[in-house]
């Protein structure tokens, strides 16, 4: 059968979802009204840090008038977790960090809600907090789950009961000591990254409504709707046909929407509520502090090269703070773990990747998962080993960076890419070596490249599931799983099935809002999985249909099916020149020449993929055949100044350049490349900050800043090469994280660059940078 | 609460609410009256998702007091199509898609709406200082000032 080549691959089609948007009818979670059924949650959370919890008396807010339910721990024994079943929808007997969920309450509105949690009194026994990873790893640390060993946990993850330690991942590849000793060049460091939040600008909302039946509605603000379902009918013993998660768009995700945040807390108020629906929304204070964070990494890295530069010994250790409990964290340590070098290819490695649990936010997934933490350490040591041999930054990355077919750390066969090209349009880009004036007398300024590879970090078996159900009038319904948070998922499976079909791209609706009750199945969307999984999908789906149209005809013509093809909403024989309509046929099918019978029906394609081939690797050494699908890598140069009066950096221009197999469409990557800078840009200043009791005290935007519409490079230089993969549709692979990963240490290069310091803790605000100027006699004042 | 008799004009539409002293034009709109265009972002004024313009004004509807809007007129992105016809700022965030997740959007385009209308012919720089209390995370902003610049091009807010 010849597919079509409609030209919709490749075509910067408008985002399906884009005339909602503009006009205000997109909906959101909150958007959708429930009448005045309608009660509203709010949550009592712990102001401690790690304390027992002694005594919990609801009994004065169970009297405060408009008052529904209040649900504590104590009625519940269920635990949730993706990989490792840690965290229960209530603290049990103790918390475990500051803001940690101790009991909803349900009222008739919000104010009468937060009015009763503020009755609620609870007594706790403070326990001694531990904050810092690397402390929390020691064997002599006190243990924040005293009960790890009992917890139900993934086959490809190790943790360490009786210590705090939930994830340890080794790569023991060569005899990396030995390699050393013969090294002309070593460089090593200690690098480190505080959490930092997602910060969507729409807040985690749900809304929950559980029947007299026990029939449970969850409305939740998700990017990984059916991930969230697995996860409270597991913890919550409910057949996943009782539980109904819908999810309409996504208000900015990051990866803080994936997994469950406080979405079961708001199944089981309802279920304390039968017949009535609740609403909990997150206020901006608690997205600050009660939602997941980018976990922070403590990494001793060391690295040697000889006198060439080529790269021949890795040590690593990193230390991720994996926070009070395990979302996503363990897997990232993981894939920090089998992707430790980064994007180079070195043959000796020692590496130890840990997940520590700590008294701080949840650690979980974050646009990246793991590797803007670890490339933030790696390229700085990258420029300084080069720097030590004498050789270019950019030059020693096109020396040492990974290549087609190279056996890599996990000792994987490398999947088909081209970063020596990213590399080169970046340097172009960027006029690489090429010194610029600074714009100012009272500046500096300077260049820094970074380069990265990522891979989709998931189970070894995440499936997608696609539909193709065609209308009367041949326009037609995509239904997916996965879901739209802004990076043109939706479009992108619109396009890919148009394509297929060779119906125009206006004829497609992508079906919303997901709902698990319709949706095929689609494991989460997170991993910058979607293009090549749920496009896998899609493309199947599409290829069914259009089998199923052009069998009809070709059943009802006499001809072969390899004569046939689909054009515009027609199907035309190459050989009788015949043509068909869609219109009508793909639903009422077609007589026969002679009206004596009819062939078809209505036409419903199906198609699923799953990645069937990655094997699991050895728990001593991190060495297998297939540690992951595939890696997408890029690289990114900036050029900055400096001013030497207040610390200030400015970023004048970035470029950024990733190859993404194949473009299905070409402006969307743009726009994932674009906003990916400035959040990566943004990253780089950004902090959660504590006191010393773990309290979090910036939680708001004007204490926790995000890169505001004034703080943008002057320009964006966005570029992508393709070389395609053998297992994405028409080679393409995903590239919606991995735009913000090597952002921070490229700047981090570039501000070196322009005054000769380097900065091994995030973040690189303005304050760190004037005193370290100032020890070295830079700063310029009048 | 004491309740207030309001009158107030919503998109061309005259409505007479009665309303409790607290209650806030974002309460009212989305709450109240089902207006969800507009969004909820922080609730403290910092974020700028819930801009909708005050007889012309850009404000941040969160702090704004429904009670203090007797007698005025406001616009919410539902106010700004006209039977499916976008406004040429509209058109110009599709073309150039200036549009990811969409939250900030209403805003954003609300912002810019009532900049082009004081002054439309404006700068980068005017751009920038107009929607700098407009919080965006996806886009990395740029391609929202050029569909401005672009909406000023052909013709204004409108």
């Amino acid at each position: 059968m010849t597919i079509t080549e409609s030209g919709l691959v490749g075509k910067s089609v408008i985002r399906t979802d884009m005339m909602d948007k503009v006009t205000g009818c997109a909906v959101f979670v909150d958007d959708i009204q429930f009448g005045p059924n309608l009660l509203h949650a709010r949550l009592v959370r712990s102001p401690h840090s790690h304390a027992l919890i002694k005594k919990i008396d609801t009994s004065k807010a169970e009297a405060l008038s408009g008052v529904r339910a209040i649900v504590t721990g104590k009625e519940l024994t269920a635990r949730l977790g993706l990989y490792l079943i840690d965290r229960p929808i209530f603290a049990d007997d103790r918390v475990r960090v500051y803001g940690e969920p101790i009991a909803g309450v349900v009222a008739t509105s919000e104010a009468i809600a937060v009015e009763a949690v503020k009755l609620v009194e609870v007594e706790y026994e403070v326990l001694p907090a531990i904050f810092d990873p690397v402390e929390s790893a020691q064997p002599d640390a006190p243990l924040i789950h005293p009960d790890l060993g009992s917890y139900s946990v993934a086959n490809f993850i190790f943790p360490r009961p009786g210590t705090n330690v939930s994830e340890h991942f080794k790569i023991r590849k060569g005899d990396a000591e030995a390699a050393f000793s013969e090294c002309t060049a070593v460089a090593e460091g200690r690098f480190r990254l505080p959490p930092i939040e997602h910060v969507p600008i729409e807040t985690h909302t749900s809304v929950a409504l559980c029947e007299k039946t026990g029939q449970i509605t969850l409305w939740a603000s998700s990017q990984s709707p059916f991930a969230m379902r697995d996860m409270i009918a597991q913890g919550l013993d409910i057949p996943h046909n009782k539980l109904r998660v819908i999810a309409p768009l996504v208000g900015g995700g990051f990866g803080g929407k994936a997994g469950v945040t406080m979405e079961a807390c708001a199944v089981v108020l309802a279920q304390a509520v039968e017949g009535k629906p609740v609403k909990l929304r997150l206020t901006r204070e608690e997205e600050f502090v009660g939602t997941s964070t980018r976990q922070s990494l403590i990494s001793d890295i060391k690295v040697g090269c000889d006198k060439d530069g080529v790269l021949q010994a890795m040590e690593l250790t990193y230390y991720f703070g994996g926070g009070a409990y395990n979302d996503y964290g363990v897997n990232i340590a993981r894939a920090a773990g089998y992707s430790c070098t980064g994007p180079y290819d070195v043959p000796n490695v020692k590496a130890d990747s840990l997940c520590v649990y700590t008294n701080t936010p949840v650690g979980s997934a974050m646009r990246g998962f793991g590797m803007p933490e670890i490339h933030w350490g790696l390229e700085q040591i990258m420029d300084r080993l080069a720097e030590e041999v004498g050789m270019d930054a950019a030059e020693f990355r096109t020396l040492n960076c990974v290549r087609t077919d190279d056996e890599i750390v996990s000792g994987m066969k490398m999947t088909p890419i081209d970063l020596d090209a990213c590399i080169e349009k970046a340097k172009k880009a960027i006029q690489w070596g090429k010194k610029e004036a600074p714009t100012a007398p009272n500046k500096k300024r300077g260049k820094g490249i970074a380069i990265m590879w990522k891979a989709p970090a998931m189970p070894p078996n995440p499936g997608s599931a696609a539909v193709v159900r065609f209308n009367e009038d041949a326009t037609l319904q995509v239904e997916v799983g996965g879901q739209e948070i802004g990076q043109g998922a939706f479009t992108v499976a619109a396009q890919i099935a148009a394509d297929v079909l060779g119906v125009p791209y206006e004829n497609v609706t992508v079906s919303t809002p997901l709902d698990t009750k319709y949706s095929p199945y689609e494991w989460q969307t997170v991993a910058s999985r979607l293009t090549w999984s749920m496009g896998n999908a899609v493309k199947a789906a599409a290829e069914d249909a259009r089998f199923q149209i052009l069998e009809t005809v070709a059943d009802a013509w006499e001809e072969d099916i390899e004569d046939l093809t689909i054009k515009d909403g027609i199907v035309i024989s190459f050989k009788s020149e015949r043509e068909q309509p869609l219109d009508k046929m793909v639903v009422y099918g077609m007589p026969n020449d002679d009206f004596e019978g009819w062939k078809g029906g209505p036409v419903v394609g199906r198609g699923h993929f799953m990645p069937t081939y990655v094997t699991n690797l050895d728990p001593e050494t991190g060495q297998g055949t297939r540690a992951v699908v595939h890696y997408t890598v890029g690289a990114q140069a900036v050029d900055l100044e400096v001013d030497l009066e207040t610390g200030q950096l400015e970023v004048l221009n970035i470029a950024s350049v990733y190859d993404v197999g194949r473009a299905i469409n070409p402006d969307l990557i743009m726009t994932q490349i674009e906003g990916g800078a400035v959040h990566g840009m943004s990253s780089a200043y950004e902090s959660m900050k504590f006191n010393e009791d773990g309290v979090v005290i910036n939680p708001s935007f004007v204490d926790y800043r995000i890169a505001t519409i004034a703080d943008i490079p002057r320009k964006i230089h966005g570029d992508y090469v393709e070389t395609p993969i053998d297992d994405g549709p028409w080679g393409a692979r995903g590239v919606g994280e991995h735009v913000m990963v090597q952002t921070a240490p490229a700047i981090a290069n570039a501000l070196y660059d322009a005054v000769g310091v380097r900065f091994s803790d995030l973040p690189l605000s303005a304050d760190k940078i004037y005193l370290a100027l100032e020890e070295k006699d830079l700063i310029k004042s009048d | 609460m004491t309740k207030h008799n309001i009158t107030i004009t919503i998109n061309g539409q005259e409505e007479e609410l009665l309303v409790p002293s607290n209650m806030t034009l974002l309460h009212l709109l989305r709450e109240e009256l089902g207006q969800t265009g507009t969004k909820n972002g922080c609730e403290a004024g910092e974020c700028g998702a819930c801009t909708v313009l005050v007889d012309g004004e850009p404000v941040n509807s969160c702090l704004t007091l429904a009670v203090e809007m007797d007698g005025r007129e406001i616009t919410t992105i539902e106010g700004l199509s006209n039977n499916g016809k976008l406004t040429p700022l509209q058109q110009a965030f599709a073309d150039l898609n200036a549009v990811q997740c969409g939250y900030c959007t209403p805003g954003m385009l609300m912002a810019a709406t009532a900049l082009l209308r004081r002054n439309p012919k404006p700068t980068e720089e005017e751009i920038q200082i107009a929607l700098v209390g407009n919080l965006c995370r996806c886009t990395g902003y740029q391609r929202i000032i050029d569909a401005v610049m672009e909406a000023s091009r052909q013709g204004g807010a409108q």
